[in-house]
């Protein structure tokens, strides 16, 4: 025994006897992690949690939260003597004279956008391969629940350094929390400690950005990763992988090392990415006055598609009984953000009542496989790219000499039409996949070289897949629509019928498939 | 409905293929000598992070083709740490995937639904303990119960009270009186009528004791632009016409839709853009939305000249400025 291992031992030995965590740690280091790139995104969110924490801390010995006014005195000549809140002016000061001070800034706010586009393509990721199905449901909810604290988080801290930018993000922000029925204007007043700016608004949302909701991440992103460690990760099929094992790589050493130094690149990508390229220079945007604004002002991209619903709103209010309904804010802004969480909240539970489908799903599907919900995903897609592109229709307009009315009337006739017709066409798409897998399956693939029958006719020869890929293109269930009768057996109504109704035709439009290849057919074609 | 082709239950793992540094000595060699000179990177990156905060001035700024002027310590820091990061990265990765085993295992499934047992056991235990508490025969402790937790909800409400003032009449009101001053901004001169050309576009606010304590809820209601056509321009009510002084139109700045300020005046259309949502204003036309979310137009200030020929407002606004609300009365 080495000496090394020795003291090793003896440390061990000593926390074992005390916690019994010897049969714990080795179950745990024995675990296994399939590989696959898309399992990557994950890791990315939580990488760029952590690097958010990091860099989030280092801000906060210099930032001083506070709408009080200041008159800058700092070493950034253009805004010199000029009067603004303390929250701006110390901005100023981490981005001008504590060194690496403006390289920490753009960490964190690079590494907020890579966390909120990761998360994004995380959940897409899940949504298409179905790795929400049971018994991952509560995951799926958490990660829906991450991507929404994600929002506000991040509305919060670019609201932070009360620039003209941030500020006018903020005034729309009160307007729409004005816009609530009843109760609205107090809030706003409440929140905003009195009229719109208010003096407490910085401070409150302070409090909220580095304490509250990165403890509430934590909480909820450590039973989001223990649900995974817990349940194990799902695999995509592949010889040898079923419902009942899971296949890769043990945790010590290679996927420690591999997740590990993964956790490095990010924040070494991220750190070149601050190092090179300039994200939010506060200082080109003034202190934050009302009565002022810059022209293509823009919110962050992931808050991009409501302010893009907003845009494209028609001008709608009722004004009744000496009181005011603001629907061309509270659509866009809340009633519709609303439905589109809620619906993604609920969606596997949906697909689970839509299917029947009551049991444990621990392999993946081929989105091509399930092209209902496939193209369900890329509607959804569909509709927040559109409602994406008219949040930076100025942006638009100008880079690309477009009219800007035109660009409005685009978005709010393609967000009804646009998503029905991608859903039309990636259905379409992943049944003509499922007919490509078929001919795959019949056929073999084409190996470029070209035969010459004896009477002249040139062939191409195909040669047969490999028994792994076959495996792959048919290891897939199809299962059948439900089968619901309307009426009992006695012919009797049955209570519900329209609920019932509505499955039947759901259910129906869920199974529709290309039949895969069946042993007896691939049997037929070796005879020929 | 299982696969037919392949036996779904005992497959085994594919076979492990070696990889060139498992069989190549002089290929394991060189993936060692990879991963340290990864390492020796990464080791560069923070001698230059170190190099540039200690040695580097703050004011240095060198010449980058395509990034153009930057500043040399944030650039030395910057690069010196995203290499110091990435290359420790790429040294891991590097090192797991060449050298360290790659071997496949597998590990079981377990169903997650308990035991019949446990789960039965587990409704005898619930269901006693429920009966010890006996919620069902103490109706009295029931009712006190439910009371106390409900009035128990409201004090953390109510300590939030306190967040800010009451709304009042703050959101309808605003500092234009009667005879108040228009002066500019910035700059709070008074402005003559003669001042304005045609086509001109000024921002002002109302003249106030002083104006160098104008607390931003102020400059968040008051700013009004002021615009001067020519009189035949205009296509108004007389009503709003009369509001109006020699061609000079003013309307409030905070956008009817959500607050933000109409800054952008487009000479020859004579429209007034908002540029977070892209509201359209037609002013010979009153202001009137012409295009965009917003519901209703800027509210007109009228305006006359005083004595001394400053311009003044005759009135204040007759409806609340900026975005709706519950209370707002519309009609």
């Amino acid at each position: 025994m080495t000496p090394v291992e020795k003291t090793i031992g003896t440390v061990a030995n000593y926390v074992d006897e005390r916690t019994g965590a010897a049969g714990w740690v080795k179950k745990s280091l024995n675990k296994v992690f399939p590989d696959h790139w898309s399992f990557m995104l994950g890791e990315v969110c939580m990488y760029s949690f952590i690097i958010l924490l990091l860099s989030g801390t280092f801000l906060t010995f210099w930032f001083d939260p506070s709408q009080r006014d200041v008159i800058y005195e700092g070493v950034y000549a253009p805004l010199k003597g000029l009067k603004m809140s303390a929250a701006y002016a110390s901005t100023l000061d981490i981005s001008f004279e504590v060194r690496g001070g403006l390289l920490m800034r753009q960490i964190h706010h690079w590494a907020a956008n890579i966390f909120m586009a990761a998360i994004v393509a995380h959940l897409l990721r899940v949504f298409f391969t179905g790795a929400f199905r049971k018994p991952r449901e509560f995951n799926w909810i958490l990660g829906i629940l991450l991507l929404t604290l994600g929002f506000v988080e991040g509305l919060f801290g670019y609201s932070l350094p009360d620039d003209l930018l941030s500020g006018t993000g903020l005034r729309i922000t009160s307007a729409i929390i004005q816009a609530i029925p009843v109760v609205g204007t107090y809030i706003s007043f409440f929140l905003f400690g009195g009229a719109f700016p208010g003096v407490g608004f910085i401070p409150r949302i302070f409090t909220l950005h580095v304490l509250l909701i990165p403890g509430a991440f934590l909480a909820v992103i450590t039973i989001h990763v223990m649900l995974v460690w817990y349940q194990k990760h799902t695999q995509f099929p592949g010889v040898g992988r079923t419902e009942k094992n899971v296949v890769g790589h043990p945790i010590l050493p290679v996927y420690m090392a591999k997740a590990g130094g993964f956790f490095f690149v990010v924040f070494g990508v991220i750190a070149f990415l601050s190092a090179v390229a300039s994200i939010n220079p506060i200082w080109l945007y003034g202190p934050y006055t009302p009565g002022q604004i810059s022209a293509g002002s823009q919110p962050d991209w992931y808050m991009g598609w409501l302010d893009g619903l907003v845009r494209m709103a028609p001008p709608l209010e009722t004004h009744a009984f000496g009181h005011t309904v603001s629907w061309n804010i509270l659509i866009p802004a809340l009633i519709v953000p609303g439905i589109v969480f809620t619906g993604m909240a609920l969606y596997p539970f949906i697909e689970s009542w839509i299917t029947g489908d009551k049991r444990e799903h621990h392999l993946l599907d081929r989105p091509r496989n399930v092209p209902n919900r496939t193209a369900l995903g890329v509607m959804s897609v569909t509709f927040v790219m559109v409602a994406l592109i008219n949040g930076g229709n100025d942006i638009f307009a100008t880079n690309f000499s477009l009219s800007i009315n035109q660009i409005m009337w685009f978005s709010r006739i393609g967000i009804f039409v646009l998503p029905p017709l991608a859903f039309i066409i990636t259905k379409r798409l992943c049944l003509s996949l499922q007919r490509a897998d078929r001919d795959l399956l019949l056929h073999g693939t084409e190996t470029g070289r070209l035969l010459r029958l004896p009477h002249g006719e040139f062939v191409e020869v195909h040669a047969p897949i490999s028994a792994e890929k076959a495996f792959i293109l048919t290891s897939h269930e199809q299962a059948p629509a439900l089968e619901i009768e309307a009426v009992d057996a006695r012919g009797v109504r049955r209570p519900g019928s329209i609920k019932n109704k509505i499955q039947r035709r759901l259910s129906k439009a869920h199974a529709v498939s290309v039949p895969k290849v069946t042993d007896q057919e691939l049997k037929e074609i070796e005879h020929h | 409905m299982s696969n037919e082709l392949i036996p779904n239950e005992n497959q085994v793992v594919p076979q492990h293929e070696p990889r060139t540094t498992d069989i190549n000595p002089k290929a394991e060699k060189r993936a060692e000598q990879q991963v340290a000179i990864l390492f020796g990177l990464s080791a560069l990156g923070s001698v230059l992070l170190v190099y540039s905060y200690v040695f580097v001035a703050k004011d240095v700024f060198i010449f980058i083709p395509v990034m153009g002027n930057q500043n040399a310590q944030q650039l030395g820091i910057g690069i010196g740490m995203a290499m110091s990061l990435f290359f420790i990265g790429m040294a891991a990765i590097h090192w797991a995937k060449t050298l360290m085993s790659d071997t496949e295992v597998v590990n079981h499934r377990h169903e997650f639904r308990s035991s019949d047992q446990d789960r039965e056991e587990f409704v005898n235990t619930v269901k006693q303990g429920v009966a010890g508490v006996q919620l069902g025969r103490r109706k009295l402790i029931k009712r006190s119960l439910g009371a106390a937790i409900g009035l128990f909800a409201l004090p953390p409400v109510l300590l939030l009270r306190d967040l800010g003032p009451l709304p009042k009449k703050q959101l309808e009101t605003t500092n234009w009186k009667p005879g108040t001053r228009l002066v500019t901004d910035p700059g709070n001169r008074p402005i003559l009528a003669s001042d304005l050309e045609v086509g001109a576009v000024v921002q002002v606010l109302p003249a106030v004791a002083n104006s160098q304590e104008r607390p931003l809820s102020d400059i968040a209601k008051d700013p009004v632009l002021l615009i001067r056509l020519r009189p035949q321009d205009f296509q108004l009510t007389p009503k709003k016409l009369a509001m109006t002084h020699d061609g000079i139109i003013a309307f409030s700045k905070i956008c009817s839709h959500m607050g933000c300020a109409v800054a952008l005046y487009e000479q020859q259309t004579k429209h007034l853009l908002c540029p977070c949502h892209q509201s359209t204003f037609d002013v010979p036309r009153g202001a009137k939305v012409i295009f965009g979310p917003a519901a209703r137009p800027l509210p007109q200030l009228d305006i006359t000249v005083d004595a001394e020929g400053y311009l003044i407002a005759r009135a204040a606004f007759s409806e609340p400025v900026g975005p709706s609300f519950w209370e707002r009365n519309s009609q």
